[in-house]
């Protein structure tokens, strides 16, 4: 087991280099950090003597991948390719456009994010297997029809107009919380429930949907027969054994999410002015801040692969049958 | 009159799409057993009432798509034409109306004075603020408040009039035309599919076909003379807007597949059939590509591919082929980022069926690799392209939405339902609130996206058995109901 998690941590590192050179190809190859200074101060009129010291400002001011000037080990080190692109596997994130710097920004913003996040997955998750399950047990009836229509007709709305919707009827009309936000504490809740209730609602249809399948998937094996037959009544046999066994894959397939919640999502947090990953992110795509993107591009993928390492470890706490080689 | 014809890229890439699916149509009707399960499409109600809604996104769309370039009048009678800058399509020279009559800033639906109050000058002297007539929306009328309602109504109805005269024709024709293929009486096959007992559900087909007739021949009957969803800020005409938004939806959803199927076709069956060394290349290559969040490499990649549009713009000769490049770069980059799940799933079929018999047997008889793949293992697999394909097709109109709201979606003068959000996302906060800009992009895209949706549930529960699907449930539901009946 340790010796398996070793070697899944080990196979990431050259998915991360691989992360990182696509990102340095696109940042630094496909534009050159001349075209980005001459982006940033305006494109017509800029003297060269404008763009350099943009450039030595921000850091820009060596070769990209071999530095000529430098004598030894700093031929490799002092160029924009060592400092910019392989310092992130330390962590060590530089300063954003704007001066700040970009580690303690992310440190700062992690809980906001994570503050929307939890919950909507938390209870998503629990709101979704309710439905899917009250699905199930009314299978070929009205109510499951109705019922997949309804995710269908979810799945078909933009989440846009989920927010906009949502903020227009409960903060507008009904005046019921804050349009949008953020506190510290225990008085910030009123700033989250709208936020989270759309949050859970936007992805309802396409989740609930799916759980559902799993959950017929799983209602066609023998051990469902065999329950039957044993004369257990339908209640029993869904809520005990169908529901034990489908949720394997359901929270195996949800823990590659979880790592993610840090980054929080973009238009929900934007929409309502919650100062997380996800609001940062999107003021650096408006302004253009290339530094804060390429971390979140790294952060993101780094994320995602400790989430795929967790599903797998997840997959033999839930399932003793999966032995990891 | 004359005119130039323009061919942008992606009008290029629409006319070889359409060319594909003609081609591709084709070989399906020759082959009995690729014809099967378009049959079971056929059969599915659902399926085929979101068919006849996506044809007539189709056809809007198309027009849309053949662009031209109208030539200026000459007034001193010169031999040679001069062409205008401005690119025209198809579409916007049939709605030249709608395009032109443009107001001064927001009216309501159907208004015929403007939503703000401005200062206007009076003949004799003076200011007066109040709201002033529109320019277009209801000009011909004298009184607005008396003759308004009746004036709609008229027209409205001749136009659903019309609309049903031309319902009628096709109704009959096509029932007509079943009778005689069925060697029927005509009132029997009536009676069949008022019953809605055909194979093929015609009763669905025509109940939305009349729908969006009645809507249609209504909407087209007025919106000449009102703006029927309201005008935006700039008094731009929204059902115009909404009309432009299509061709962007459908071209998104359709290009990005466009895109990225050589790349997910060749990657994943070669990863599949040769195993080894290649097997590991590919899949470290889309292992690493699927790590980064997809709206991070998106925003990434577009970012630059701005600053490079911004640092060159020698290489764009006209708005419109900017517009257009920006949007099939958009294209481009969302299939880089969605291939990665197709090539995946095609290496795990086609690991499957390297391992069947008649590919052993093809293999020992010493045909080639490149022959075993196309003519044995491509075949084979393409049920899982097109599932694939019909499936992310709604969500990727919804990804433009959210992209362009970001920041990093099409060019900002390219008309889309993401822009057209974007433009009118403050407007709810507004007093008084402008809510049909709103309103429209809602009910276009939802109608869009949502008949997307349930024909890809048909395509899927007929070339895709297992999966539990809408179509599927409604089958045996039908059957149980019919059961309970007799």
């Amino acid at each position: 087991m340790l010796n398996y998690i070793i070697r899944r941590i080990l196979y990431a590192i050259p998915i991360l280099v691989g992360v990182n050179l696509i990102t340095f190809t696109l940042f630094f190859v496909v534009n050159t950090p001349d075209d980005m200074a001459r982006m940033q101060l305006g494109i017509k009129r800029v003297t060269p003597e404008a763009i350099a010291k943009w450039k030595q400002e921000h850091g820009y001011d060596q070769p990209l991948m071999f530095n000529n000037a430098e004598e030894g080990l700093e031929k490799i080190t002092r160029t924009i390719f060592f400092e910019k692109s392989v310092a992130m596997f330390a962590f060590r994130f530089g300063r954003a456009d704007d001066g700040r710097d970009i580690a303690y920004e992310i440190r700062t913003r992690m809980l906001p994010s994570l503050a929307i996040a939890l919950p909507v997955f938390v209870l998503g998750l629990i709101v979704y297997i309710a439905f899917a399950l009250t699905m199930v047990f009314f299978r070929a009836t009205y109510v499951d029809f109705w019922g997949v229509v309804l995710c269908v007709a979810l799945m078909s709305i933009s989440s846009l107009f989920y927010i906009i919707g949502g903020q227009f009827l409960i903060s507008k009309l009904w005046h019921l919380v804050p349009i949008s936000g953020y506190s510290q504490g225990l008085d910030s809740a009123k700033f989250l429930v709208l936020p989270v209730i759309i949050g859970i609602i936007s992805a309802a249809g396409a989740n609930t949907r799916w759980y559902r399948t799993l959950f017929l998937e799983e209602m066609g094996k023998d051990y469902v027969r065999t329950a039957r037959a044993k004369g257990l009544p339908e209640s029993t046999v869904l809520f005990r054994h169908v529901l034990q066994n489908a949720l394997i894959p359901i929270l195996t397939g949800a823990v590659v999410v979880i790592p993610l919640l840090f980054l929080g999502s973009l238009i929900v947090e934007s929409f309502f002015g919650i100062p997380g990953l996800g609001s940062y992110t999107i003021d650096a795509i408006n302004s253009q801040d290339f530094a804060v993107v390429r971390v979140m591009v790294f952060l993101g993928s780094l994320l995602y692969i400790v989430g795929l390492i967790l599903t797998d470890i997840s997959y033999t706490l839930v399932d003793p049958r999966i032995r990891l080689e | 009159m004359s005119f130039k014809p323009v061919i942008l890229w992606t009008d290029a890439l629409v006319y070889v799409l359409v060319a594909v699916i003609v081609i591709f149509a084709w070989q399906v009707r020759r082959h009995e057993h690729l014809l099967a399960p378009w049959r079971r499409v056929g059969h599915s109600a659902s399926g085929m009432a979101a068919l006849t809604i996506l044809m007539f996104f189709i056809v809007i769309g198309l027009l849309d798509t053949i662009h031209l370039r109208p030539a200026i009048e000459n007034g001193n009678g010169g031999s040679e034409a001069a062409y205008g800058v401005e690119v025209l399509s198809l579409l916007d020279l049939l709605a030249t109306p709608l395009r032109t009559q443009v107001e001064t800033t927001y009216s309501a639906p159907f208004a015929t004075h403007l939503y703000a109050r401005e200062t206007v000058e009076l003949p004799g002297g003076g200011q007066v603020r109040e709201f002033p007539r529109l320019k277009f929306g209801g000009a011909h009328l004298q009184d607005p408040e008396a003759q308004l309602a009746s004036d709609i109504a008229t027209r409205a109805g001749a136009g659903a009039g019309l609309a049903l005269l031309l319902w009628f024709l096709i109704a009959t024709s096509v029932t007509a035309l079943v009778a005689h293929r069925r060697d029927e009486r005509f009132m029997s096959t009536l009676s069949t599919i008022w019953r809605g007992i055909t194979p093929v559900p015609w009763r669905a087909v025509f109940v939305t076909l009349a729908l969006i007739l009645l809507l249609g021949g209504a909407a087209l009957a007025l919106c000449s003379d009102y703006h029927i969803l309201g005008t935006d800020k700039v008094g731009q005409d929204v059902f115009y807007q909404s009309l432009k938004s299509i061709r962007t939806g459908l071209l998104i959803g359709t290009l990005t597949t466009l895109m990225m199927l050589p790349f997910a076709l060749l990657l994943g069956v070669a990863a599949g059939y040769f195993r080894g060394w290649v097997d590991d290349l590919i899949q470290y290559l889309y292992t690493t590509l699927s790590s980064i969040p997809g709206v991070l490499l998106i925003a990434a990649t577009v970012l630059m591919m701005q600053v490079y549009m911004e640092t060159h713009p020698e290489l764009f000769d006209t708005i419109a082929a900017r517009a257009d490049l920006r949007l099939l770069f958009l294209c481009i980059i969302l299939g880089v980022t969605s291939w990665t799940g197709l090539c995946r799933l095609l290496r795990g079929e086609t690991l499957k069926l390297r391992e069947m018999e008649y590919i052993q047997a093809a293999n020992a008889f010493g045909v080639s690799h490149w022959r075993i793949i196309s003519r044995h293992i491509i075949p084979n697999v393409m049920h899982i392209v097109l599932i694939t394909t019909v499936m992310d097709f709604s969500g990727l109109v919804l990804a433009e939405a959210v992209l362009s709201y970001v920041g990093v979606g099409v060019d900002p003068s390219t008309i889309s339902f993401g822009t057209m959000i974007n433009a009118a996302r403050l407007e709810m906060a507004r007093e008084p609130m402008v809510w049909w800009a709103l309103f429209a992009a809602f009910s276009f895209m939802f109608a869009l996206v949502l008949s997307a949706n349930l024909f890809a549930d048909a395509v899927q529960n007929a070339f895709d058995p297992r999966m539990k699907t809408l179509s599927a449930l409604a089958r045996t539901w039908r059957r149980k109901s019919i059961g309970k009946n007799a």
